[in-house]
């Protein structure tokens, strides 16, 4: 038999019709997440066509983007952030009561950011197909699934037939080698490859992330790790299941239990590359070198170490215009620069794990009064869990706000956001000009890094003395 | 699906590179649930003033490119996120085609389903484009190619069954629809 990549046994394990020259394969998915921003108009054209949803237990629901991250206020009611807001949530409740489809509702349980709750209910399984309108879907490949991002008219054919004309993507190995060192995380490391292969260094290929730095991540850090091939402009990022990804799995309510869980597992083995399968492209990144990661310009390839300069212009026009937006210079440091804004969250950095990290930090120190920082959590389930582990008081007694879940500043959606010319270090996945609000600069790092920024209320190394006066 | 056969018109060019979709639609706009009038919204935070007024120096505004149709971009347009809105809301502001040296996967595939057509071009004629805003361009979708008035011209690719959907003008969910019998068969088998 030929040797098959991991990506080559999940395509051919859901063609339902293989490609040809004249047309795409049809590829079977077998989980379609939605939320309230990309799908109305997919489910106007099913009502408008007279179309019913062909496999409403394959869809799962919940609403991140347009929600408010602050509780009901005195009337009981969301504060949305304006009306239309509320109406595009109040749609996505409508056309799930119509299609039958399951809805994780504002202040639900399963309620959460769609990349958090996927896998924090065991729905990720390994060697499936998941689609979302929404780029980061790519963050569920950590679990050894085939997870793309598709855009409404895509969303639209996922309803109405579960399934999705593709061409066949190329393959691309990451493989990691080394350890990552003390203080560096998964964001440090997916900041270091993506300012290595650039953000289109991935465009049409599906990104298989291997090696013992990979082996050697917790699954959290792996969704940190997947979360972010999008931002190198790749189809979707994975990972081959191991024993991590399924004791992580094991127990959760979306997976088999007793001898079905034991037949799963055996099945999930399989998809796996074998290990004489070829891949189009290889790159290679020795973790062991990599060092807590900053971003400096507008887009996630620009991005140095933490202790390091802005490199001179080497890619035309963009750079120096990225420079200009972000009141930087060449050969400058960014160490030092005073930071208004630290966001704690969205579906790269706001599980419990992420909150863990950052509350090491906040523990015993001070917020700088300088600096407003908001710590959202991923999901519900995050939320209590932080707050059974008394994560919430840390934040709170820093002078942190603590937040309900939401996608928050990362998409400036909901109201978060920045004023102009306001510098955030931020633990989301894009720097995009204005991403995080109009005329907004955003400095990508780990929730690590960004909480010694809230605490020395400016941009500094991990390990420098913090002022006297931040201790609590 | 609007079909897409030929187009002649000027250009309009954004030169710099990673032009993302929240540049070509910021978040904030897609709080909508129809796909009208997003044109109002495209390049938004680039082509207004804080005050709200048209920026003079950006590109979209000035006259010469006015009603064009066309938008020559610099490498890898329309990174980042999925949204269908960002070709949505190019149409809306009627360009009909995008032309660049790369082109995000996900907006290409949005753009093909909305009649808006990615065309990808060698760096030598995307030069020449670059260096002549307004230049009249002609592309056709038939014979896959592109020509530039009183300059080179170049074949391009469109992915064969995005290409017949428009140029014929037909719905790919029609076609998946169709395979009804095929997505039945897969599903039992796999039961």
């Amino acid at each position: 038999m030929q040797p098959k990549t991991l990506f080559e046994k999940l395509w051919d394990a859901h063609l339902v019709a293989p490609e040809a020259a004249e047309t795409p394969a049809t590829l079977y998915i077998d989980l379609h997440l939605l939320h309230e921003v990309t799908s109305p108009q997919a489910f106007q054209m099913l009502r408008e066509r007279g179309l019913k949803v062909r496999n409403p237990h394959r869809c799962v629901a919940t609403m991140d983007h347009s929600t408010p991250s602050l509780p009901k206020n005195a009337h009981g009611d969301y504060p949305f952030v304006d009306d239309q807001a509320k109406a595009q949530v109040a749609v996505l409740e409508r056309n799930c009561e119509e299609f039958g489809i399951t809805l994780h509702k504002l202040g639900s349980m399963g309620q959460g950011i769609v990349h958090v709750i996927g896998p924090e209910m065991g729905l990720t399984h390994p060697g499936a197909t998941i689609v979302c309108g929404d780029s980061h879907t790519s963050t569920h490949g950590a679990f050894g699934a085939l997870a793309f991002g598709i855009g409404t008219s895509e969303v639209g054919h996922v309803l109405a037939t579960q399934c999705l004309l593709q061409r066949k993507p190329k393959t691309l190995a990451v493989e990691m080698t080394g350890a990552l060192a003390e203080g560096v995380t998964a964001k440090d490391l997916v900041l270091a490859l993506i300012a290595q292969i650039g953000v289109g260094g991935g465009t049409g290929h599906v990104i298989e992330f291997r090696g013992e730095a990979v082996r050697a991540l917790s699954m959290e850090a792996r969704m940190t790790l997947c979360n972010m091939a999008i931002e190198a402009g790749a189809r979707a990022g994975m990972i081959a299941a191991d024993d991590v990804t399924f004791s992580y799995l094991e127990g959760r309510a979306g997976v088999p239990k007793g001898d079905a869980w034991h037949q799963a597992v055996e099945k999930w083995r399989y998809f796996a590359s074998d290990p004489d399968a070829t891949f189009d492209r290889t790159v290679t990144l020795d973790a062991s070198q990599v060092r807590p990661m900053l971003t400096y310009g507008t887009n996630p390839a620009m991005a140095i170490p933490l202790d390091g300069t802005i490199p001179a212009d080497t890619t035309g026009g963009m750079h120096a215009k990225a420079l200009a937006y972000m009141q930087f210079h060449a050969g400058e440091s960014l160490l030092g620069k005073p930071v208004d804004v630290v966001f704690i969250g969205s579906c790269t950095n706001s599980r419990i794990s992420d909150l863990r990290q950052a509350a090491d930090v906040f523990r015993g120190r001070r917020v700088a009064p300088t600096t407003r920082t908001l710590v959202v959590p991923g999901s519900r389930w995050v939320k209590e869990q932080a707050e059974r582990e008394g994560l919430d008081r840390i934040f709170l007694d820093a002078g942190a706000e603590w937040r309900e879940p939401s996608c928050s500043m990362c998409i400036a959606m909901n109201g978060d956001q920045l004023k102009p010319g306001e510098l955030a270090i931020s633990t989301s996945n894009r720097n995009f000009e204005g991403r995080q609000g109009p005329g907004g600069r955003t400095l990508l790092a780990s929730p690590i890094t960004a909480a010694w920024a809230a605490v020395a209320g400016r941009v500094q190394a991990q390990t420098t003395q913090i002022p006297k006066e931040f201790l609590v | 699906m609007k079909p897409f056969i030929k187009l002649t018109s000027h250009t309009a060019v954004l030169p710099m590179a990673h032009i993302d979709t929240d540049q070509i639609i910021p978040a904030r706009f897609l709080k909508v649930t129809d796909k009208e009038g997003l044109g109002k919204k495209a390049f938004h935070d680039w082509r207004y003033l804080p005050d709200g007024t048209p920026n003079p120096d950006f590109a979209l505004n000035q006259p010469i490119n006015k009603a064009a149709k066309i938008l020559v971009a610099g490498d890898n347009f329309g990174c980042g996120s999925s949204r269908e809105h960002a070709p949505w809301a190019l149409l809306d502001f009627g360009f009909r085609a995008v032309i660049s040296t790369s082109i995000a996967d996900i907006f290409r595939n949005n753009a093909l389903k909305n009649g808006l057509l990615p065309v990808v071009v060698p760096e030598d004629i995307h030069q020449h484009l670059l260096s002549r805003p307004g230049v009249q361009v002609s592309i056709d979708l038939e014979r896959e190619y592109l020509e530039i008035e009183g300059g080179p011209g170049t074949r391009f690719q469109i992915e064969s069954f995005a290409r017949y959907c428009l140029l014929v003008g037909k719905e790919p969910l029609d076609y998946l629809l169709d395979q009804d019998p095929l997505i039945t068969a897969f599903e039992t088998a796999r039961a």
